[in-house]
């Protein structure tokens, strides 16, 4: 159970003639945040559709503990859908109970973990009113409460900060969290960028289909070309101009901001800001995310690249 | 967790699949106003329309006639009359003056005052249609006798002969003297079905399109399969439609039998009921999956009407083509040839079976060709309904959805 993966291997999609997925492969970990971005239409929710088993794939495979997933597997997944979604004429109360029991739960069980999530997201006091009565925050939790009701084994979770204030983002944050911590795989999809840095262990960044990026965030940010900062006061202009693998992005009073190619020295740099007088900061500085995220969407496909 | 004590691997067979989602139809719909109010009307409906009947039945034209002392010995003859005239007549002997009262309150419908030979009627204002009747027939009668007394005749015997005089009579078909029972049981019969396929099948088309709107159905489809949902749907509802048949038949056939209001054999009451029942079952697997279908084609209630109707109206034609042509002429051959194709045998079968008209291989046939068609329509709108319910937005063309993988 601890070391299980879940597996998306090489699935592959097509609506027609547009490819919604190419070989889409990546793995999410036990007890790991994977935080799953790309740009609209990139293939995020058609990926976890697949492996909700809510669509079919035209090939590849989904496994889950080296074997490949199954309905049953599947009724441990919890899933949130990007389209929120709850009967809005049922009682909180009895959705939960409805939607844990479809997940295999007897009923007296689904009912106390009805109960206790809605205890735990703070909506036991709405437990017997239609959803369609609540707030549009308690709705989202509601929903939550019904991803996380027959205690998954996997979460599969699109988008579920969008919408959210920044006290139910916390919230969320904290369960997805603590669920990892039991040794959950999560995966989230998300394109609040700095949110996914800070909480996810390993992202993948999807376009058009493809997984064109996958690891840990620091490692990911590590890949990019570096940056130097440099604040040296009496610095003439040009005093970076000729250094091997160097080049100036900005100048402005007295700072300098370099990029440095792979393999270029940035001791040699700091040698040549220091023979110009003195060197109050000299910083390396890494790509975020969202500029790393920036550089792969923006770059041109291997199609366009060849046209 | 309060759950610690669940460790199963998440197991569900797929029947257990659809019961749960045959019990939440269930559970939500009985309780539900409209199920609660619905029913509620058309039972006042039928104890009212029974009450009705027997309210009509035991008061059918009973008139009563006052005589005077004087007028007393005319007793058999107006008697004689209103039997001839088809009118219930009783007579009654009172005094001239309290008879006149009587007729201004309504107590007596007329008097006959003056003497034997020459009464004179007394009504409050005009004759119903039926004594006028009576007493012109009396009139003939009265002058009659007199003609026959004067030529020496015996006006009695006279009268006894006209009375039994009669012309034998050769029946190429049998009657049947519950006939009209039988028409009004058979249409009662089919607009119970007609309207709780109408209520209960656009309720599918209705559910089906709930879940697609508010977009609980890939909550649900990463649970079930497409066919467990559609399937628990239909059942559900099916059960709930069921529970009113069953509650308008048990009322009707109660109230009716309690009441004397049919006046036709329990048997065949009871008969018609279990067929209705039969029927409804038939006709709604086959409208439901073809509404489900349907539903699931469009992803918001305003757009429901363009896809229901179509389907809605393969209710409504037989239905109104049964009605019409039914009871006019039971043993038609339109009639019989109708019954026996599967889109109107649910409606015009039934009619036929009450009224005794059906052929035992002919319900037989019936049954086989719709249960046929039921089979191959849970097929195909299975298909439609797979391809469509997840199709958000604008409407899913009927053959996109046939085609697609």
């Amino acid at each position: 159970m601890v070391d299980a993966r879940l597996e998306i291997d090489a699935v592959s999609k097509r609506y027609g003639d547009v490819v919604a997925l190419q070989d889409m492969t990546f793995d999410v970990r036990a007890g790991e945040l994977f935080g799953f971005v790309g740009s609209n239409g990139a293939g995020k929710t058609t990926t976890m559709r697949i492996v909700l088993g809510v669509l079919a794939a035209d090939s590849g495979q989904v496994r889950w503990d080296s074997e490949p997933i199954t309905a049953d597997t599947r009724r441990r997944i919890g899933y949130m859908p990007e389209e929120r979604g709850l009967y809005p004429k049922m009682k909180v109360g009895e959705q939960l109970t409805y939607l844990a029991e479809l997940h295999g739960m007897p009923r007296a069980v689904a009912r106390a973990a009805a109960l206790q999530w809605a205890e735990q997201l703070g909506i036991a006091g709405r437990f017997g009113d239609e959803v369609q009565k609540l707030s549009l925050g308690n709705q989202q939790r509601v929903q939550l409460a019904a991803a996380l009701v027959h205690d998954p084994r996997i979460l599969v979770l699109d988008e579920p900060f969008s919408g959210l204030d920044p006290v139910a983002v916390d919230v969320m944050s904290e369960v997805l969290r603590r669920k990892a911590e039991q040794g959950i795989p999560v995966v989230f999809s998300s394109h609040q960028l700095d949110l996914v840095e800070r909480l996810c262990d390993r992202v993948g960044i999807v376009r058009s289909g493809q997984m064109v990026a996958c690891g840990p965030v620091d490692e990911l940010r590590d890949t990019g070309t570096a940056r130097l900062s440099v604040l040296a006061p009496d610095a003439p202009a040009g005093w970076a101009d000729g250094l091997p693998g160097v080049t100036v992005v900005e100048a402005r009073r007295g700072r300098t901001t370099l990029s440095l190619a792979t393999g270029a020295d940035d001791q040699a740099v700091l040698a040549a800001a220091l023979a110009t007088g003195p060197v109050h900061e000299f910083a390396r500085q890494r790509p975020s995310l969202t500029e790393l995220f920036r550089n792969v969407v923006s770059a041109p496909t291997a199609e366009e690249a060849a046209s | 967790m309060s759950n610690a004590q669940y460790d199963g691997p998440g197991a569900l067979s797929a029947a257990g699949g659809v019961r749960l989602i045959a019990r939440r139809e269930l559970a939500t719909r009985l309780r539900a106003k409209s199920f609660l109010i619905s029913t509620a009307i058309i039972v006042v409906f039928i104890i009212g329309y029974l009450v009705l009947m027997n309210f009509i039945g035991s008061t059918s034209s009973s008139s009563t006639v006052g005589l005077t002392a004087q007028t007393s010995s005319l007793s058999t003859a107006v008697l004689a009359s209103g039997k001839a005239t088809g009118q219930d007549i009783e007579t009654r002997t009172v005094s001239e003056k309290a008879g006149r009262e009587q007729v201004a309150d309504g107590k007596l419908d007329v008097l006959l005052v003056g003497t034997a030979d020459a009464p004179t009627i007394v009504v409050k204002k005009q004759l119903s249609s039926g004594l006028t009747n009576t007493f012109h027939v009396f009139a003939q009668q009265q002058a009659l006798g007199a003609q026959i007394d004067r030529l020496g005749g015996d006006p009695a015997k006279v009268q006894q002969a006209m009375a039994t005089a009669q012309l034998p009579v050769q029946r190429l078909q049998s009657v049947d003297r519950y006939q009209v029972q039988r028409i009004v049981l058979g249409v009662i019969a089919v607009v119970l079905i007609y309207m709780s396929l109408m209520i209960n099948g656009q309720a599918v088309a209705a559910g089906v399109i709930e879940e697609k709107s508010s977009r609980v159905v890939e909550l649900l489809l990463a649970t079930v399969r497409p066919w467990q949902l559609m399937a628990g749907k239909v059942l559900g509802i099916a059960v709930v439609g069921l529970v009113q048949m069953v509650i308008f038949a048990v009322v009707g056939v109660g109230l009716g039998l309690a009441t004397g209001a049919f006046a036709i054999p329990a048997g065949l009451i009871t008969g018609a009921a279990v067929w209705a029942i039969v029927w409804y079952v038939i006709g709604f697997a086959m409208y439901a999956v073809m509404l489900a279908a349907a539903g699931a084609l469009v992803s918001r209630q305003e757009d429901a009407n363009a896809v229901v109707t179509p389907v809605i109206m393969l209710i409504v034609v037989p239905a109104v083509i049964g009605w019409s042509l039914i009871p006019a002429n039971p043993d038609g051959m339109a009639g019989r040839v109708l019954s026996l194709i599967p889109l109107f045998s649910p409606m015009i079968m039934p009619m036929r079976i009450s009224l005794g008209v059906a052929a035992p291989w002919e319900i037989a046939v019936s049954l086989v060709l719709s249960v046929a068609l039921v089979v191959a329509l849970v097929a195909l709108a299975g298909r439609v309904y797979r391809n469509a319910v997840l199709r958000t937005g604008a409407r899913v063309r009927l053959v996109d959805a046939l085609r697609a993988a």
